[in-house]
């Protein structure tokens, strides 16, 4: 009798997970398995075009990341990079979001257009900026610039980690507009007014009634945001190709020299494994703060 | 008070509309280019008044561009199917019914979502090459499938915590299996879910970058790559160029354009509405 109980409820507990499984399974085989192999070969030395090069290096690949110039300018460009898009584009979101949450004429349409950036192909955006916007010779911006002295600056090889803050701004300052914006929808106007009544200036209402009410949304949009930058790939490899000399090399681009330009396979895992240490840091942040926001959506 | 409140009002608006036009700038920049003559397109000082003409666009259309935008469809439809025919059943389990340790599940799928590929890039690599899949467009899908199948799964959950637990009960008093549970409830109540999960999905395997240029070459190059072949290229080529980014932009900017109210929810993985 209770055996069959007991078994019933073990179906029954295979029933719930089953549908589970194969998502579970498909993401598990993918993604756990190759990083396991990845923590293997950086043990190794081995480049895919010197034949019979693979044998166990122990540390060796950890050690000349350490002592590495090259890593130690990718982490900084990496760091640099994702700090100062992320911080810029926040503080542009919140402006145009709270533009935009305000009475003004053509809200929708600003909305819409205020978008394109982030929805454009990178690599369709990057190759835009550098040829047709910032090109010394032909571009809009130089000449637009020329009254002011700037006409012949070559941004992308002069101030090439500016121009790829630059283009990284432009695409995510639509993405935090977005989430600040429905942070700002989610406000109740009648708080407002009635700190208005109060009489709270415009900036204490903002610094005691929107601020914090927004913030959830501020570090979520700002924690996200920081996960896809960490990973910017396409504008560098468009606008740059990481240099000139390694000036706008970051973490993943330097991968993608050490494991496709130099197939040193012992080495790039070595970089995947450090790469990983440092983003799983970050994701649990980001995860917490998912977490306290879904809490709050459940409560409302 | 009235005219002071209308003057606020245009002055906000004329700030948000300089703002919104710097932003929007570079894209209506690339179609204004992208209908320009060459010679029109790197003159210098720049063209600003010009004859439109499609020159560009038949020259792109005509040439060797349709097979990379035809492989990025392939990839990204397959993928999606896949992260919804998966993730489907996989976000039932975690909201209707939710199994064990749901909480742990979810992260960890959000968690390798947010694995750097340079956590896994090396072994799938070396995998693709030794089965003879590199440069394939069914390898390519399999790994936007992994890319966005966690996100899915956690979108698809948020639509389906929002369906009523009654309807399930008195599905279940009738006797109703399973299957027909899932096809019965559950895929019509969620088919903005559905629709919301996809269009993330495409977005994101649409643009993407960094497998398509180390796992494919020529055969299954995508959209991105065909723009790839314009960095190296010398002289008069910017009206070329950017009637292709136009072109390779165009179906994720439309479809962002038109599902603008899902867009937040799935960049947010369903925690903002």
């Amino acid at each position: 009798m209770r055996a069959t109980a007991a078994s019933a409820l073990g179906r029954e507990a295979w029933a719930r997970r089953l549908p589970l499984l194969p998502a579970f399974i498909y993401v598990f085989l993918v993604t756990q398995i190759p990083f396991v192999l990845t923590i293997y070969y950086s043990f190794f030395s081995w480049n895919l075009l010197k034949p019979g090069s693979f044998h166990f290096a122990g540390l060796e690949n950890y050690g000349s990341i350490f002592t590495n110039e090259s890593i130690r300018i990718a982490v900084w460009n990496t760091v640099l990079l994702t700090i100062s898009v992320i911080g810029i584009s926040v503080v542009l979101g919140l402006a145009v979001a709270m533009i935009l949450n305000s009475e003004v004429f053509g809200k929708g349409l600003m909305r819409t257009l205020m978008i394109a950036p982030f929805l454009i192909m990178p690599t369709a955006g990057a190759l835009i900026w550098k040829d047709t916007l910032l090109n010394p010779l032909f571009g809009l911006l130089p000449y637009l610039l020329t009254p002011f002295g700037l006409g012949r600056v070559d941004w992308v090889n002069q101030y090439p980690m500016v121009t790829v803050v630059t283009v990284e701004v432009w695409r995510w300052t639509p993405f935090m507009m977005l989430i600040i914006l429905a942070g700002l929808q989610s406000q109740n106007p009648e708080v407002l007014e009635a700190a208005r009544v109060d009489g709270a200036n415009a900036v204490q209402s903002f610094r005691r009634i929107t601020l914090p009410l927004v913030r959830p949304f501020i570090e979520l949009g700002a924690l996200l945001g920081s996960l896809f930058v960490v990973q910017t790939f396409d504008s560098i490899f468009m606008l740059t190709f990481g240099g000139p000399g390694e000036d706008t090399t970051n973490i993943p681009f330097l991968l993608y020299l050490v494991a496709f330009q130099g197939f040193s396979i012992g080495e790039a895992s070595a970089i995947g494994v450090v790469a990983v240490i440092i983003t799983t840091i970050v994701a649990t942040l980001a995860l917490r703060t998912l977490f306290s926001i879904f809490q709050i959506e459940a409560r409302r | 008070m009235e005219s002071t409140g209308f003057r606020s009002k245009l002055l906000k608006s004329a700030l948000g509309w300089l703002v919104v036009f710097i932003f929007f700038f570079p894209v209506l920049w690339m179609w204004l280019e992208a209908l320009k003559t060459e010679p029109q397109a790197a003159s210098s000082p720049p063209t600003i008044f010009f004859v439109p003409t499609l020159e560009e666009f038949q020259t792109v259309l005509s040439g060797d561009f349709p097979p990379f935008f035809i492989n990025s469809a392939i990839a990204s439809i397959l993928s999606t199917f896949l992260v919804v025919a998966l993730g489907l059943p996989a976000a039932y389990a975690l909201a209707i019914r939710p199994v064990k340790r749901t909480r742990d599940v979810l992260f960890f799928f959000i968690s390798t979502r947010f694995l750097p590929f340079a956590a896994s890039l090396v072994p799938l690599y070396l995998l693709a090459r030794d089965l003879q899949l590199l440069d394939n467009i069914f390898a390519l899908a399999l790994i936007y499938t992994t890319i966005n199948l966690p996100l899915g799964v956690w979108l698809l959950r948020s639509f389906l915590l929002e369906i009523p637990p009654d309807l399930f009960e008195a599905a279940r008093v009738d006797g109703a299996q399973f299957r027909h549970e899932i096809l019965r409830i559950v895929v019509p109540l969620i088919a903005p879910g559905i629709a919301a999960t996809s269009l993330i999905c495409l977005i994101f395997s649409w643009n993407e970058f960094f497998y398509a240029v180390n796992f494919t070459s020529s055969e299954a190059a995508t959209a991105p790559l065909f723009l790839v072949s314009f960095i190296s290229g010398r002289g008069l080529f910017y009206a070329k160029l950017a009637a292709a980014a136009t072109l390779a932009s165009l179906p994720v900017l439309l479809a962002g354009w038109i599902a603008q109210k899902q867009l937040i929810r799935g960049l947010t993985m369903g925690a903002v509405k």
